[in-house]
């Protein structure tokens, strides 16, 4: 099967549109077709120790930086993965391609645990998930030519491509992500930024992979180049037929990039939906406090813009909050929260319901809020028609301008 | 008028020949009024920033040419001494980087009391109070108890916080924030820009807010700089050059960022990439990029044209791109 796959990535290079028909008839003969889950990641975890002593080392603890996560992942998808700094999302994109190994929990690649491979059956399945890395000024050797970068796994994995070939594939890489095949025998730190990130892409394609892990890949660029990657990464998705695990703390791309949306917070998902589902009808909190601090490109919604203002800062993974690890920061906080773990499934309210609220939210009380304003509902005349104005212990959810005394009612849920 | 750089130039002396920084900005800001200045890397945008505070590195830096009048006095003709004094006590800079902005084994505490001991000639045990009032009003919690605590047993978004408050202690009439809230979660940076924005409006301080990020622009300015190579390529009031950019690479800056609100096909993205300040085309910086160039971008470097009141843009064909839209 693997053969027959990557001799349609050869043709099409070669003879382009109609070879990408041929990659898609060798796709479509294995199991995995579009939409069936390629990746299954259940019940993730990954604990750091904290130890004391110097001689007698002690374990003190641990910090949770992921603490059971659980999602699928179907061929041909995107899935976004977002959350602030600490939140975990780049520890699981480490433990997709097995750069850490998880403390608990399974990842099943087409049915099989990669976690307890090892060996030789581990070499062949990493292969076919690969990682494109954040930063594109420390993720590429600078003492190795360009050529030498985009080739080195066929060191590694010499079955892909025979020596004689190896040339004239990274050749065709160069091509595929845009840079001049020419350019093959230059060093990184002859390119911009942008240029060095399609180099770390053509290194995560080399080996015909069927899973791109992506880290955070665009936020080191400026915003004109940005947009080049991100259409780069979208043609490459529909031309090679990739999955990608797409991780940022950007909003706005990653609702560009992604098909399924996934909400991080503190080690966990909170929220996992379509694009649709997760940025049009959040029901969790945090989605909706995410949402609502996203800087809006518009002017005019300055001073409509409801806007929900956390306070505080996350809390240490070492010491997550019992119960909700949102709560302490949650303006719908109650006694429950902190007594009984929120797991991550369709909330009661939604079951019986079907339409895009009911999606996976791990909520007590989740509740369907709009807080992303589509620009009909912009031109509103300032302060008519939206949403109340609440004012919570360590939550204040308020309009610009604030300064308001009257707009600051007190609602407890 | 508080500050006016007219025509500003700068160049830093390297080996490899003259890379031209600032060719020839004005811009200008009122008391109570922020200045967006947008640009990407190496646009000019924070040179122009460190110059105007008398914090450009010289050499390799120079100021080649033009005039920064802040209160009406040229600060390039300012005695070392007294350009000391204005930077200390009349503008402040808020940087990027909180934690490598701040001394890490100095406590928060010395750091903010230094701003009274040194400029105002506070006791040590004065200045610690004030430092806690200070530490008090940009809402560090238990602010008594942490003012003895060093930079680095702070949250990122609680050091910009202090940042802040280093910024604000003397009560300049100028605030100079480089990126403020970059480095910060969004939730975070929410809250540091609504701290600025009342900080602002209580003191009545002008503030030159220097950024890449739209969507934080069009949150808090008043008016917009936009810099490409150099130079201002065009300025307006914020709300009309997101309804209606009258300069190619504003309109492609505001086509390439995907939106939160929509769900896009493909992205627009501007070709190729920014030029090398060693070797700035000529004509326009723009026309390599530019999908309007005609020949008279390559040749002719374009003024700031009159757009209309308070509005310019340095685009040779200016009203073809307003009414493209």
């Amino acid at each position: 099967m693997r053969a027959d796959h990557s001799g349609g990535r050869k043709h099409a290079r070669e003879e382009g549109e109609a070879a990408a028909t041929q990659l898609a008839t060798a796709r479509a003969g294995t199991a995995y077709a579009n939409g069936d889950p390629i990746l299954e990641v259940r019940d993730l975890v990954k604990h750091y120790p904290l130890t004391q002593g110097v001689l007698f080392k002690k374990q003190v603890g641990a910090v949770k930086a992921v603490d059971g996560v659980s999602f699928d992942l179907s061929a041909g998808e995107t899935l976004g993965i977002v959350g602030e700094s600490g939140c975990g999302k780049s520890t699981v994109a480490r433990m997709l391609v097995h750069l850490e190994r998880p403390t608990a929990g399974a990842i099943r690649y087409k049915g099989e645990d990669i976690t307890r491979l090892s060996g030789r059956a581990l070499k062949a399945v990493r292969r076919n998930i690969q990682m494109v890395f954040q930063d594109p000024y420390t993720s590429l050797n600078p003492r190795m030519t360009v050529g030498d970068i985009i080739g080195e796994p066929y060191e590694i994995h010499p079955e892909v491509a025979p020596k004689g070939e190896r040339r004239r594939k990274v050749q065709d890489l160069l091509d595929v992500v845009g840079l001049n095949p020419e350019y093959i025998n230059r060093y990184p730190h002859q390119f911009s930024g942008g240029q060095r990130q399609r180099i770390g892409i053509a290194r995560g394609l080399a080996l015909n992979p069927e899973i791109i892990v992506a880290d955070e890949p665009v936020s080191a660029l400026d915003v004109s180049v940005q947009a080049q990657v991100i259409n780069l990464l979208d043609s490459l998705q529909s031309e090679f037929g990739l999955s990608f695990v797409f991780i940022a703390h950007d909003l706005s791309i990653v609702r560009h990039i992604s098909d399924r949306v996934g909400v991080m917070y503190l080690g966990r998902i909170v929220e996992i939906g379509t694009d649709e589902q997760i940025y049009e009808h959040p029901t969790h909190p945090y989605t909706q406090a995410l949402l609502s601090a996203v800087p809006v490109p518009d002017p005019m919604a300055r001073e409509s813009r409801e806007r929900i203002i956390l306070h505080g800062d996350v809390p240490s993974p070492a010491n997550p909050p019992s119960g909700c690890r949102f709560r302490t920061r949650c303006w719908k906080a109650q006694e429950r929260c902190a007594l009984e773990v929120p797991l991550l499934a369709v909330p009661a309210a939604f079951r019986l319901a079907p339409g895009p609220a009911s999606h996976d939210s791990a909520c007590h009380f989740a509740e369907e809020k709009h807080v992303v304003a589509s620009r009909e509902e912009r031109d509103t005349p300032r302060g008519e028609g939206r949403g109340p104005e609440i004012e919570a212990p360590g939550t204040a959810v308020r309009k610009r301008p604030p300064h308001d005394p009257e707009a600051q009612g007190d609602i407890q849920p | 008028m508080l500050l006016e750089v007219r025509d500003l130039h700068v160049e830093f002396h390297t080996r490899e020949g003259v890379a031209k920084a600032v060719n020839g900005v004005n811009y200008s800001v009122a008391e109570g009024e922020t200045l967006a200045v947008l640009g990407e890397s190496g646009s000019g945008k924070s040179v122009t920033a460190q110059a105007v505070m008398g914090i450009l590195d010289m050499p390799p830096g120079k100021i080649s040419g033009g005039e920064i009048l802040f209160k009406d006095r040229d600060l390039l003709k300012l005695k070392p001494e007294e350009r000391r004094r204005v930077r200390g006590q009349e503008m402040a800079m808020i940087f990027q980087d909180a934690l490598s902005s701040l001394n890490p084994v100095m406590t928060v505490g010395e750091q903010l009391g230094e701003m009274f001991t040194v400029h105002r000639g506070m006791s040590r045990k004065d200045a610690r109070t004030r430092s806690v009032e200070l530490m008090d009003r940009v809402r560090i919690p238990a602010a008594k108890e942490r003012v003895g605590n060093y930079p680095h047993q702070f949250s990122g978004g609680m050091r910009q916080r202090i940042m802040i408050a280093m910024a604000m202690a003397l009560e300049p009439s100028l605030i100079i924030a480089d990126e403020p809230t970059t480095a910060l979660d969004v939730t975070v940076q929410a809250q540091v820009m609504d701290l600025l924005a009342e900080l602002q409006r209580e003191l009545n301080m002008g503030l030159i807010l220097i950024t890449h990020d739209l969507g934080v622009v069009a949150d808090v300015a008043d008016k917009i700089a936009v810099m490409y190579a150099g130079r201002i390529v065009e300025t307006s009031p914020v709300h009309d050059i997101y309804q209606a950019p009258a300069h190619p690479y504003t309109k492609g800056l505001l086509r390439s960022i995907p939106r939160l609100d929509r769900k896009g096909r493909e992205l627009y993205a501007i070709r190729g990439l920014p030029p090398n300040l060693l070797h700035i085309p000529p004509g326009c910086a723009f026309h390599p990029r530019c999908p309007m160039a005609q020949d008279v971008c390559r040749t002719d470097v374009p003024p700031l044209y009159r757009v209309s009141d308070g509005r310019r843009s340095a685009c040779h064909f200016w009203k073809e791109t307003l009414d493209a839209r």
